[in-house]
């Protein structure tokens, strides 16, 4: 898959029919739809590193900052701007990393992938631990949100935070496809290929990947302050190493060739997991299990794999229709 | 007065334990010059541009790139100083396409390797990319990934890569080891013929004396880790001693 071009019919027809789709959806489905875009932003941070072959078990903890960003706003300054705070979420997000990142960038797989574990837990730690400041496992409440100073009347608030989420979700994809069609972008994927030749072009592994670290702690804090505002409660858990393997998993289930890959897995693994904990409550993670295993073996490049090829057939025929 | 050498190394020594891969090596290489390195397997010649290029530390000696010491310095400084190497093995992104390798040393040439903004593929780039590849006969392989290139082309790209730097000094590790002797000297005139179109001074090392011979201006003959003689083919590759190192007979 070229990164170097945004698929724009998947991304217009996409786009359309999310921004239609609010007005035929239950409140409850315009719910899950919401989270699954706020988690995609997250998603995207652990498909950035996919593509270099690296695999991070502690991206949550962005996505913690984020949220948490939220919810000490609103417990210490009784503020709850939704606008105002996804930039605070994602320059907090991109400053945590930006600490973290400079022990991070030194290391690769194994050793990647378990400190980045290791860093999400002890945030864990601490938000479970200070109760006095996180309210432990009980959490923060959030509240309403406001959308520069205006507050929604209520029957449109899922509609405030659906397009709210769209409109940074659709950002974000424009964001994330630049700085991967960028020089910094190719020497990420370089950077799992060979790392001798990226050294001896003069250009400094390191950076390259202490700077996607940044990228991916901003995306991590913007989708935290998303799912904070849309769920309207935030709890340690989100900085729980499970919470960081349902990103890889989601990252892995969606593809991560394309920026919309992770959007695509995002929104299936919120209606797999909702529908798979109705129908076998007891079960419902060994159909997870099942799908990842068939996702591996048959098509390993996601959802968004099995679209491409789709999509190529389609082409394929309609080229052979005679005289065209 | 002349203009300092390119290159320059003092009394460059490295030790292996007991092995000496470099003792006490002077050289010095001039803007223009195509010198080729001859030697047996084991007499230093890639160690020696393993230290040059900043891959191994020395234990003793200097190293003076365009007249300044520049020992002990890391390969990515090395190559921003303007000294490019290739490699035995080629170092190649083998998931990004032929394009985008040479895109990407080009980024790295205009100093925007880590912007992350830009595009890679923008129009200047492009076309120098192409032209890069052209001289390298590895046109028509641009959109196809790496991995799909033959061994003769993965030589070439790796050295491609280095030249799409536009470095002041080229060090090629055995251009031609890993392909047949039919493609040996295609590839080696497609390179000298790069070399001499745009003056780029050029080292190559080469334990094949028929290579060395054919394209060499100026040859350095090593042995144990020392230069056993320096001056043109003709006169090298008939001093008895060079002989008996390199081929096992006077």
């Amino acid at each position: 898959m070229d990164a170097t071009r945004l698929p724009l019919g998947p991304t217009v027809i996409g786009g359309a029919f999310l921004l239609i789709v609010p007005f035929v959806l239950p409140d409850w489905m315009k719910f899950i739809v919401t989270l699954a875009m706020a988690k995609f932003v997250a998603v995207l941070a652990v498909a950035l590193f996919l593509r270099a072959n690296q695999v991070t078990f502690g991206s949550a903890m962005f996505y913690a900052v984020g949220a948490y960003t939220v919810g000490f706003s609103v417990k210490w300054f009784h503020f709850g701007d939704m606008v105002v705070l996804l930039p605070v979420g994602a320059l907090l997000g991109a400053g945590m990393a930006a600490l973290v990142g400079l022990v991070m960038s030194r290391y690769r797989e194994v050793f990647f992938a378990m400190l980045n574990l290791a860093f999400s837990m002890m945030l864990y730690g601490v938000l479970l631990k200070l109760y006095w400041l996180t309210g432990g496992t009980d959490g923060l409440g959030v509240g309403v949100p406001k959308f520069l100073g205006y507050v929604p009347p209520r029957e449109y608030l899922r509609d405030f935070l659906y397009y709210t989420t769209l409109g940074v979700a659709g950002i974000v994809i424009y964001v994330v496809y630049r700085f991967l069609a960028s020089p910094l972008g190719f020497y990420l994927r370089a950077l799992g290929d060979n790392e001798i030749r990226i050294e001896y072009s003069g250009e400094s592994v390191r950076h390259v990947m202490y700077v996607t670290y940044i990228v991916s702690g901003a995306l991590g804090g913007v989708s935290g302050v998303l799912a904070a505002f849309t769920v309207g409660h935030i709890v340690p858990e989100y900085s729980f190493w499970i919470q960081s393997g349902d990103f890889v998993f989601v990252a892995l289930l969606g593809g991560y060739a394309s920026v919309l890959g992770p959007l695509i897995g995002s929104i299936a693994f919120e209606f797999i997991r909702t529908y798979a904990s109705k129908y076998f409550p007891n079960e419902w993670q060994m159909t997870l299990g099942i799908i990842m295993l068939a996702i591996i073996l048959f098509r390993p490049g996601g959802l968004w794999a099995i679209y491409e090829s789709l999509a190529s057939r389609f082409r394929r025929r309609s080229s052979e229709v005679p005289g065209a | 007065m002349r203009e300092a050498a390119i290159l320059k190394t003092v009394d460059l020594t490295k030790a292996f334990g007991m092995v000496m891969a470099a003792n006490r090596i002077n050289v010095e290489i001039h803007g223009g010059e195509l010198v080729g390195i001859v030697g047996a397997n084991g007499s230093g010649k890639t160690t020696f541009l393993n230290l040059i290029t900043g891959y191994l530390t020395p234990d003793h000696g200097r190293i003076f790139l365009m007249g300044e010491d520049r020992a002990g310095l890391p390969p990515r400084v090395i190559t921003r100083l303007g000294i490019a190497r290739s490699f035995q093995i080629p170092q190649l992104y083998t998931n990004l396409s032929v394009l985008d390798s040479i895109l990407l040393s080009l980024a790295a040439q205009a100093d925007k390797g880590t912007s992350f903004w830009g595009p890679l593929y923008r129009q200047p780039w492009i076309s120098e990319g192409m032209e890069t590849l052209e001289r390298f006969g590895l046109k028509t392989y641009a959109r196809r990934p790496v991995s799909e290139l033959p061994e003769g082309g993965r030589k070439l790209l790796d050295i491609a890569l280095s030249f799409a730097l536009r470095p002041k000094l080229l060090l090629m590790d055995e251009p031609t080891s890993g392909v047949s002797i039919k493609d040996k000297f295609q590839i080696m005139d497609t390179l000298i013929k790069v070399v001499q179109e745009t003056g780029l001074t050029t080292l190559f090392v080469e334990h094949d004396m028929e290579v060395v011979q054919r394209y060499g201006r100026r040859v350095l003959a090593f042995n144990d880790g020392r230069v056993i003689a320096d001056g043109g083919p003709e006169a090298v590759l008939t001093d008895p001693e060079v002989r008996k190192a390199v081929l096992g007979r006077a």
